[in-house]
């Protein structure tokens, strides 16, 4: 093995740390500036927190976002379990490398194209069909399980394949229908990947710009789309604060993942006595 | 019993008779081309412990399978208790399985995997405490009825899938390979504490290995499989006195085979001349075929008798010289080269050297056997 010269080593690592936090950690420094101005310091406050909490359309945005988080999360963990299930046990049936290029696609599809493909759809649809009247909650929750499911699938699929197919035949050998073996069997032992399928897809929605931008409408801009919004108008220390309230959510979240993980894996490998 | 008895024999009982318990009746699996089991028939009565057993890949599994449920028989007819089981999907079958893998839910402890068969029938949680209770009693586990399985050791996560299928009472219980994952020493014990127990509940059991001791040891009748069919069916004693073919002289045990040619035929005794032999082997026994016919001898290492003095009056021995010499313990495992190079195993008990010193490597030795120790086999 070739091995780097040590203090390069250590070098490398400094500087891809310092760009990888630095920003960061000034965002969040400033988060606590009381000045107007973003890039000049004046002394410690708590000002543009307040500010915040008044401010009614990033609270009635954040409020959207985390409701279309929920939503995608449960309903892409629902469908994508499902379609990574068929793809992991339903052998090679006639379409299948179609069947799975297309759960796939989202992937490497640009989501501005997806975005534009969608608000096309569903433009169209509203003028044949009437319905959806007008994009919103709707809309934005249809694009972005589309964006997610994927990612479940692909997690379900492969936690699917390493499981045991011996416990399935002992459960319904047992006397239970394969939908009971599914749902007390099969799902309890990949409930892991249902949970990494849930965080992912609730990050992704949650973060999501670009699909929102075309697919919201009148009255249903997500937190991301205000950000943006608003930042185009100038930097605003307001959206440093809220910057910090959400790197302090998403760190406590990865790290009480992370230990609830962790405690499982301990439990499953550990040694029999 | 002679040969042609237990020939005799072997007929009768491939028939599966009308009344048995359990009736496998042509049974037939394909998988696309190939065909892993090839038209098997077979009857096993209320309480047997009947073993099947081949090598590897000769559709014991599958057979097992079928009876289960798990796979479907491409044709034939699997009949239990005057049950046709052929429209039953595996979790209406009165079949219970213990597999190889022991299938432990791992999620669940070993109170509940054993509760999760009666869970599923309308059963009181009263009666269900009980008897997961009973059967974790009769395996003894009771002390680790909270464990998960993943706390268990091999021969304890064992016990567990034996109490998960015995719990439902089932009336055909499936083994397969119940030993493969426990090691050598823990075996044997296994072995015996494992019939006490079918013994005990008086299940009928099915039973798949590829081990022939632990078949012998444990099996009450076992069938040799090989290439999807039934070679031979029988109890141990049979299926080792009297193989029918060269696949289960060699399968069941250790044997020394001999080529050769049918060179006088007698109702009551014959002589086989063998390429690899000095002088024609004498038969105690008729056998039913031309003269001149090519037959194989079978002749367990424990019928040879191994001197140093050519024995007496009889036409069966040969001289060699000894090549290889095993100690067992119990016995002493001869390799003797005879002058056409054929190779003759000739087991020594122990015994036997108390007056006598063993013979050493490159000794010239005789080897000889009785004219009722030699098995004839015509396949
Ligand atoms: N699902 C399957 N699809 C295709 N072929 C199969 C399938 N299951 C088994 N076979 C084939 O059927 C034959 C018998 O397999 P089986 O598992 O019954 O063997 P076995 O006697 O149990 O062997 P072992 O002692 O190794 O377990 C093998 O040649 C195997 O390759
Ligand atoms: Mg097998």
């Amino acid at each position: 093995m070739i091995k780097p010269n040590k203090k390069l080593q250590v070098g490398t690592l400094a500087v891809g740390f310092f760009f990888l936090y630095a920003p960061i950690l000034s965002l969040i420094v400033y988060s606590f500036n009381d000045s107007q101005l973003v890039t000049i310091w004046s002394k410690v406050s708590l000002r543009w927190y307040y500010a915040l909490a008044q401010d009614d359309e990033l609270i009635n945005a954040a409020w959207l976002s985390l409701k279309i988080g929920l939503l995608t999360a449960f309903a892409s963990v629902a469908i994508g379990t499902w379609a990574g299930f068929v793809l992991a046990r339903m052998g090679r049936f006639r379409g299948f490398t179609l069947y799975s290029a297309m759960i796939n696609a989202p992937l490497v599809i640009p989501e501005v194209i997806q975005g534009i493909s969608l608000l096309l759809l569903f433009v169209e649809m509203g003028k044949v069909l009437g319905w959806p009247a007008e994009r919103g909650v709707f809309t934005i929750w249809i694009g972005h399980v589309m964006l997610c499911v994927s990612y479940v699938a692909i997690i379900v699929q492969s936690r699917i394949r390493e499981l045991d197919t011996a416990l399935e035949d002992a459960a319904m050998d047992l006397g239970a229908t394969p939908l009971r073996v599914f749902f007390v069997i099969t799902l309890p032992l990949i409930s892991q990947a249902l949970i990494s399928g849930w965080l992912l897809s609730f990050t992704l929605s949650i973060d999501d710009l670009v699909l929102s931008a075309f697919l919201s409408g009148p009255g249903s801009t997500t937190l991301p789309l205000v950000v943006f919004s608003r930042v185009r108008l100038g930097l605003n220390p307001e959206m440093n604060a809220l910057a910090t309230i959400f790197i302090g959510l998403v760190t406590v979240g990865v790290i009480a993942a992370n230990f609830f993980m962790q405690r499982a894996e301990a439990r499953r490998a550990m040694p029999a006595s | 019993m002679n040969a042609a008895q237990a020939q005799a024999l072997h007929h009768a009982s491939t028939a599966p008779d009308a009344d048995a318990f359990v009736r496998i009746v042509d049974v037939v699996k394909k998988f696309g081309e190939a065909t892993a089991v090839a038209g098997v028939n077979l009857s096993v009565a209320r309480n047997e412990l009947f073993a099947l057993l081949g090598s590897s890949g000769c559709g014991k599994s599958t057979l097992l399978r079928m009876l289960a449920g798990f796979e479907e028989v491409t044709s034939g007819r699997i009949i239990i208790d005057g049950e046709d089981m052929a429209a039953l999907p595996p979790y209406k079958r009165p079949v219970n399985m213990m597999f190889q893998s022991y299938a432990l839910f791992p999620h669940m402890s070993v109170a509940a995997n054993i509760a999760f068969g009666l869970k599923q029938e309308k059963i009181g949680p009263r009666e269900i405490d009980e008897r997961v209770a009973d059967v974790l009693e009769l395996v003894q586990m009771s002390k680790y009825a909270r464990r998960k399985p993943y706390q268990l050791s091999g021969g304890q996560q064992q016990r567990v899938a034996l109490a998960r299928s015995l719990v439902k009472r089932p009336k055909l219980l499936l083994l397969d390979e119940p030993m493969s994952a426990l090691d050598k020493q823990i075996r044997q014990r296994t072995q015996i504490e494992l019939v006490n127990i079918l013994d005990k509940v008086g299940v009928t059991c099915m039973m798949v290995t590829h081990d022939q001791e632990e078949a012998m040891t444990m099996a009450t009748r076992l069938a040799v499989m090989s290439e999807g069919r039934i070679v031979q069916l029988g109890t141990p004693h049979e299926v080792y006195e009297y193989p029918n073919t060269r696949f289960s002289a060699a399968f069941i045990g250790s044997t020394n085979l001999f080529d050769g040619n049918v060179s006088v035929d007698n109702p009551d005794h014959i002589y086989v001349e063998c390429a690899a032999l000095p002088q024609p082997v004498f038969i105690s026994h008729g056998i039913t075929g031309p003269l001149g016919m090519p037959v194989t001898l079978s002749i367990r290492p424990e019928r040879v008798r191994l001197t140093r003095t050519a024995p007496d009056n009889t036409p069966n021995q040969a001289p060699g010289k000894v090549c290889n010499i095993a100690y067992m313990g119990s016995y002493t495992l001869y390799h003797v080269q005879l002058a056409s190079g054929k190779n003759v195993m000739a087991n020594v008990s122990t015994l036997a050297f108390d007056n006598v010193d063993p013979p050493s490597y490159d000794e010239e030795v005789f080897v000889s056997w009785a004219p009722d120790a030699v098995t004839v086999l015509t396949k």
